[in-house]
């Protein structure tokens, strides 16, 4: 974003004391201005809710909910947002709240609504965070998905794709001073590198896409791996949850129960259809239909995920 | 209004969602024609150049011979519009009693447009086979039949799916490559001494076409697909298999055989390394 810093030399010589003043304050206005809205779900955490669309150009991929966590030493991003627009306009939210260092930057997992807004916060050189299975990820997709994204939002408009400076294989820590965030890379479950944030301090776990509320979940890994995630972070010492789509905060664990259900009802049916012989193209007409109505977006993502379960348990 | 209308399919959706990693449709690029997803047929825009790449692709396959239109008993079913185009069942089913010596499937807008050609020995039944593919992009497909006396008959399907060929590979690559060549086979009906039981075949292999890049080192993903299957009963041939590119990752293939007494069904794979992976099943499947 322009700066009143970032002006030239020569430009601020020319420009008279008055003018740069108002420039300034036009600056600023504008920053206001473009700031996305987050509520605060804790003290300390502010989470901007997704809308439950898929990316389009209106909405700039601004459909994940995202966020930062300010300590008293520093701010922790988790996750930059859908496109580097969405990532510029969570920066501004976050200098409104604080001025202190932006230091890490966690990218919870490989997909394009998650972390494409990375770029807005390169200027802030903090730690980008990631799985240890995120590198290869963006390797294969990263360049796909940039492409595709910059396909729907307007040349430039994706942002770059940032890979992580600092790996999580099992579990790491981020100090902000007087709070320390825990991670948890997880085994292959909503997709194959989906990392958690525990703040204990306000007992909230920031659980990304490995949590769904009302939209739809979209399954990109293993059936049975997420649901074993599910299982591990429900016995997590937290109160409230952040989900990745739906509401900015949900108790816990009873916020899982909707999530739990669509898993098993998604792995049950499924065994079901392989058991009996069913081909994949009718499996995947007719497994989990009771689950329609309870979700939005269930058309579109319902014959994916049955297709993903039905290669996952035709194996078993 | 190309790109918005394009992003009114779901399977393109998917890809910028919460999201799905895979989803190939613009992978190759969106084709224009995206928006009408209940339209019955493709736009008549594009039938032209798409009868007339059949007709190249019939030439370069069959030469000069003959293609009788078989579609009133051969059936080639696929979704109209695919779910997964790195994934989009096939069904390819013969009506009546003709001697089938072979059946061929063509993509015809795929890189590689023969996906396969089976050929069926006298323990085969050609009366339904059943595969799983990629589609590259918006395609007819083409089921060929070639009966015992050299005639062929084709039959035709429209499908709408997109870059499923150089989609990037699963979630599971690792796990792929760990599991390769191990075989299942599922019998799909109790056995009865001479009467048809339907086979599904299940085999481990990524099934690499080359077309699959690594976006950081901009290096593709060699080349590595299964060339040939056979599959034999008490040594007779039951079906050989001429595969391609165009094959999933981790292929399932059913297919009928007549198994004269209880025996063995024996599996034979190679790909393009020139690995073989090899397994043998009873007939009928030992119980539990």
């Amino acid at each position: 974003m322009s700066h009143p810093a970032r002006m030239s030399r020569r430009e601020a010589l020319l420009a008279g004391a008055g003018v740069l003043w108002s420039v300034a304050a036009t600056m600023r206005g504008r920053a206001a201005e473009t700031a996305l809205v987050t509520e605060a779900v804790a003290p300390g955490i502010h989470i901007r809710r997704g809308v439950d669309e898929d990316a389009s150009a209106a909405n700039g991929d601004a459909i994940a909910n995202i966020g930062f966590i300010v300590g008293r030493n520093a701010v922790a991003v988790i996750d930059p947002g859908g496109s580097l627009n969405d990532g510029q306009r969570l920066r501004a939210r976050i200098r409104e709240v604080t001025q202190l260092p932006i230091r890490f930057v966690v990218l919870s997992h490989v997909h394009p609504d998650h972390i494409f807004g990375a770029g807005a916060f390169e200027q802030d050189r903090p730690e980008f965070i990631g799985h240890a299975r995120l590198p290869n990820a963006l390797a294969q997709r990263g360049e796909y998905y940039r492409s595709g994204l910059e396909a729907v939002l307007g040349k430039g408009k994706a942002g770059p794709v940032v890979v992580p400076t600092r790996l999580i294989v099992d579990r790491g820590q981020l100090d902000l001073g007087d709070r320390v965030l825990l991670l948890t890379a997880h085994p292959v479950a909503h997709s194959d590198c989906d990392l958690s944030v525990l703040d204990p301090s306000s007992a909230t776990l920031l659980a990304a896409d490995l949590l769904f509320v009302g939209r739809v979940p979209s399954l990109d890994g293993r059936l049975k791996g997420w649901q074993s995630a599910l299982t591990s972070l429900k016995s997590v010492a937290a109160s409230r949850a952040v989900p990745g789509h739906g509401p900015v905060s949900v108790n816990w664990p009873s916020g899982a129960r909707d999530l739990d259900r669509y898993l098993d009802v998604l792995l049950r049916e499924t065994r079901a259809a392989v058991k009996r012989g069913m081909e994949i193209s009718d499996a995947v007409a007719s497994v989990g239909l009771s689950e329609r109505g309870k979700w939005k977006l269930f058309d579109d993502y319902q014959g994916h995920n049955v297709t993903q379960a039905f290669k996952e348990v035709e194996w078993e | 209004m190309g790109v918005m209308r394009a992003l009114s399919m779901p399977a393109m959706l998917l890809a910028f969602g919460a999201g799905w990693g895979l989803n190939p449709a613009w992978a190759a690029g969106a084709p224009a024609t995206a928006g009408s997803p209940d339209a019955a047929g493709p736009p008549d825009a594009d039938e032209t150049e798409r009868a007339e790449r059949w007709k190249e692709l019939q030439h370069a396959l069959f030469g000069d011979r003959q293609i009788q239109d078989g579609s009133a008993w051969l059936g080639i079913d696929a979704p109209a519009r695919a779910l997964d185009a790195a994934l989009v069942p096939v069904s390819l089913t013969v009506k009546g009693d003709r001697a089938i010596k072979g059946i061929y499937l063509v993509i015809d807008n795929n890189p590689g447009p023969l996906a396969g050609h089976f050929i069926f020995g006298p323990q085969g039944d050609p009366h339904s086979l059943k595969l799983r593919v990629r589609v590259n992009a918006y395609t007819y497909m083409h089921a060929v039949a070639e009966t015992r006396d050299n005639q062929l008959f084709a039959a035709a399907r429209f499908v709408k799916a997109a870059g499923g060929c150089s989609a990037p590979a699963g979630a599971d690559e690792q796990q792929a490559l760990q599991d390769i060549g191990h075989i299942k086979v599922r019998l799909m009906q109790p056995f009865a001494a001479g009467k048809t039981m339907e086979a599904q075949l299940m085999i481990r292999h990524p099934n690499f076409n080359g077309m699959q890049m690594n976006q950081a080192t901009r290096l593709y993903t060699p080349a590595m697909f299964i060339r040939t299957i056979d599959v034999s009963y008490n040594g007779a041939p039951v079906m050989h298999l001429d595969s391609d590119i165009s094959l999933s990752s981790d292929p399932v293939i059913s297919f009928g055989f007549i198994p004269p007494q209880k025996g063995q069904l024996k599996v034979l794979v190679r790909d393009t390394k020139d690995s073989t992976f090899g397994q043998s099943f009873d007939v009928p499947a030992p119980a539990g």
